[in-house]
């Protein structure tokens, strides 16, 4: 598995896609602090750019990564090497290059232009390992897509679709429920409905670092009350592991299933 | 003869010398190791329009009462210390100046408002230079007019409401001028009660637990150039009428319930030049007709303006609106206030006249503060993508909003 993980590794570090993405970061990162030159604005915009962008990029790469190298699959599978390190590999090898790009892309202007020195060190790292999680959560949930369609057009589809679920649609079906019922109590029932996104989730992760979860008023209160202790910090990193583990292990269970 | 010149001599001795007495008022020294070691008793002996001069040193006593005019100065600051055992100078006359004192350990009570200096009844007093700490009240003034406090310093330690007093505190009082004051960590910074004509400027109130400045029932007064930073809310303004409010600052009063300014039911205002700094909500607006917002700043609040209801006929123009999270929420389809030649950070309109003003109106209210109004839990899904989406869709063609609250003059350039 490390084998092909390192394979799939190099392989897109060398590809000329991994250097766009890394660089589109870099220049993101670059123009938003010359803009306003201050560390935990840039943040807040950043936050905006994350949630919706990477999970995207991490979906379509995934999709395209894997039907691309599809003829290279079949031929590792003619050879004696479990099937799950083959998929396993090639996963973690995408993940691990796109999280690689954001880091540093990111990473890079922010430490340039004097991260260490402010105070928002904590809520930039939280940006990131929510970018982190949001990039291993979609291309395992785009692998998935990919390894049941056979169907290049229909994978792509799908993928996207499910992007655009979890990023837009999602929220107006949260949105129209709250509004329906709004003549009950909603607490528990928005802060289930947030952990049951993963982009939700690290949104309002990340809101509740900044200084803007003042606006959140009283339901932001009951958010804080809930994520701002250990108990709610681990359960929602928790659920990101939980996001994250399971297209992995719906990507095993194709994989042995799958004749090829 | 000789006997009767002696006497008109002495007579007009003793006229020059009585006279002298009361035109060249005495002067009176108090020190801790003087002949007059006490204030009490210095202003019992004093006369009207005496001058006591109290001299470095730490005078433990309380309830000092002043029922003459009498001018008090402190040189280099001597300290009266209350022992918080009640309050500490009560002022019961006309003409009376304070000037450069240190009061300290003012009683706390929960039954009478103990305060470090309480003017009663009194017309033309000054009150400058002093110091007050560890407080309940400051400075309060009791039906008094025509006085002046100037260039006060009033730092309290107030933590929960219910124990601890206003700074400056105005009742029934008419014609006063607050002036150049720094008032922190009390309950409400400056506060006024049934006070008309007052002129409050370049004060600072900050840290304060409640309201910074805070009016109630009080007509006809006027703030100028002060700062608000850091209170529960800046200014609260309530069932007035006439009041004029002008290049005041209101900053980083941010928190899940703070405002910048709050008002609720006041008529025929004006708000002009002020400017509304990273507040949570810049102006909280609730059943206020006829006022005018002419020239504000407000940059980078949650809420620029949020207009809770029953608010008809205002004017607003020539605003700067920047990087506000929500320029303007409003809960009703009805629409009777007017915008226009405002300009709007996020107005993305074009100008083919060139005549600075933008082609296309600019409709300051997002659908999203509309469903926040209506219902408050759905403020989880700020900043997420799908609120833009339909946030640039009611922008497009409004439904749910009032077609008719809108900027048609938006500026093309930052007012300066």
């Amino acid at each position: 598995m490390l084998k092909i993980l390192k394979y799939s590794f190099y392989d897109l570090i060398r590809s000329r896609w991994s250097y766009v993405y890394f660089l589109f970061y870099l220049v993101l990162g670059f123009v938003l602090l010359f803009l306003n030159n201050d560390v935990s604005k840039a943040v807040i915009t950043l936050m905006n750019v994350i949630i919706v962008l990477v999970p995207l990029i991490g979906t379509i790469f995934g999709v395209m990564y894997y039907y691309n190298s599809r003829e290279f699959t079949e031929l590792l599978l003619a050879q004696p090497i479990d099937r799950n390190s083959i998929f396993m590999g090639q996963y973690f090898g995408v993940a691990g290059s796109l999280t690689l790009s954001l880091v540093l892309g990111l990473g890079t202007p922010f430490v340039l232009y004097g991260l260490f020195r402010s105070n928002a060190i904590f809520d930039f790292s939280l940006l990131l390992v929510t970018g982190a999680f949001l990039t291993f959560i979609f291309v395992g949930l785009s692998f998935v897509i990919a390894i049941s369609n056979e169907n290049k057009i229909k994978g792509f589809g799908y993928a996207v679709l499910i992007w655009l679920f979890l990023a837009v649609v999602y929220d107006g079906l949260f949105l129209m429920s709250l509004i329906l019922f709004e003549e009950y109590p909603l607490d528990t029932f928005s802060l289930v409905a947030t952990m049951l996104n993963p982009i939700d989730l690290s949104r309002i992760l990340i809101l509740l670092k900044l200084d803007i979860s003042a606006l959140l008023g009283y339901t932001g209160a009951i958010f804080k009350k809930f994520f701002g202790t250990d108990l709610g910090f681990f359960i929602s990193i928790a659920t990101l592991f939980m996001w994250t583990l399971l297209p992995i292990l719906g990507l095993r269970y194709k994989a042995q299933k799958k004749d090829f | 003869m000789i006997f009767h010149n002696l006497h008109i001599r002495c007579s007009l001795l003793l006229l020059i010398f009585l006279s002298a007495h009361s035109l060249w008022a005495r002067t009176w020294t108090v020190c801790p190791s003087c002949e007059n070691s006490s204030l009490k008793e210095t202003i019992k002996s004093a006369d009207a329009h005496d001058t006591l001069l109290i001299l470095k040193g730490t005078y433990r006593e309380f309830d000092i009462l002043i029922d003459k005019p009498l001018l008090i100065k402190g040189v280099n600051y001597p300290i009266i210390d209350g022992e918080k055992k009640g309050e500490i100078l009560r002022v019961q006359a006309d003409n009376v100046t304070l000037d450069g004192l240190f009061i300290i350990n003012v009683g706390v009570s929960y039954t009478k408002d103990n305060a470090a200096i309480r003017v009663v009844r009194s017309k033309h007093f000054l009150i400058q230079n002093m110091v007050l700490e560890q407080l309940f009240f400051g400075i309060y003034l009791e039906k008094s007019s025509l006085g002046k406090v100037y260039h006060n310093r009033i730092i309290g330690e107030a933590v929960d409401e219910y124990n601890s007093g206003n700074g400056i505190q105005l009742w029934y009082s008419t014609d006063i001028e607050v002036r150049k004051n720094h008032v922190q960590g009390t309950r409400d910074g400056i506060y006024l009660e049934f006070s008309d004509n007052i002129n409050i400027t370049e004060n600072v109130s900050m840290d304060n637990l409640r309201y910074g400045l805070h009016f109630m029932f009080s007509n006809h007064d006027t703030y100028t150039h002060n700062i608000f930073e850091n209170n529960g809310a800046g200014v609260a303004v309530m069932f007035s009428k006439f009041i004029t409010m002008k290049n005041n600052t209101f900053h980083k009063n941010w928190g899940t319930a703070a405002y910048g300014m709050l008002l609720k039911e006041i008529n025929d205002a004006e708000i002009i030049g002020n400017v509304f700094k990273e507040n949570t909500i810049g102006i909280n607006i609730e059943g206020s007709n006829r006022i005018h917002y002419i020239g504000n700043d407000f940059i980078g609040n949650g809420w620029a303006i949020r207009v809770i209801g029953a608010c008809y006929t205002n004017r607003f123009k020539g605003n700067n609106f920047l990087y506000n999270s929500f320029d303007i929420s409003y809960n009703s389809k009805l629409n009777d206030n007017v915008f226009e030649g405002n300009f709007w950070s996020s107005y993305t309109g074009y100008d083919l006249d060139k005549d600075g003003i933008g082609d296309v109106p600019y409709r300051p209210v997002k659908l999203f503060s509309y469903v926040v109004n209506r219902t408050p839990e759905t403020i989880v899904l700020l900043r997420s993508l799908f609120m833009d989406i339909i946030d640039f869709s009611e922008r497009v063609s409004p439904v749910f909003t009032p077609d008719n609250l809108m900027d048609a003059q938006p500026l093309m350039k930052i007012r300066s």
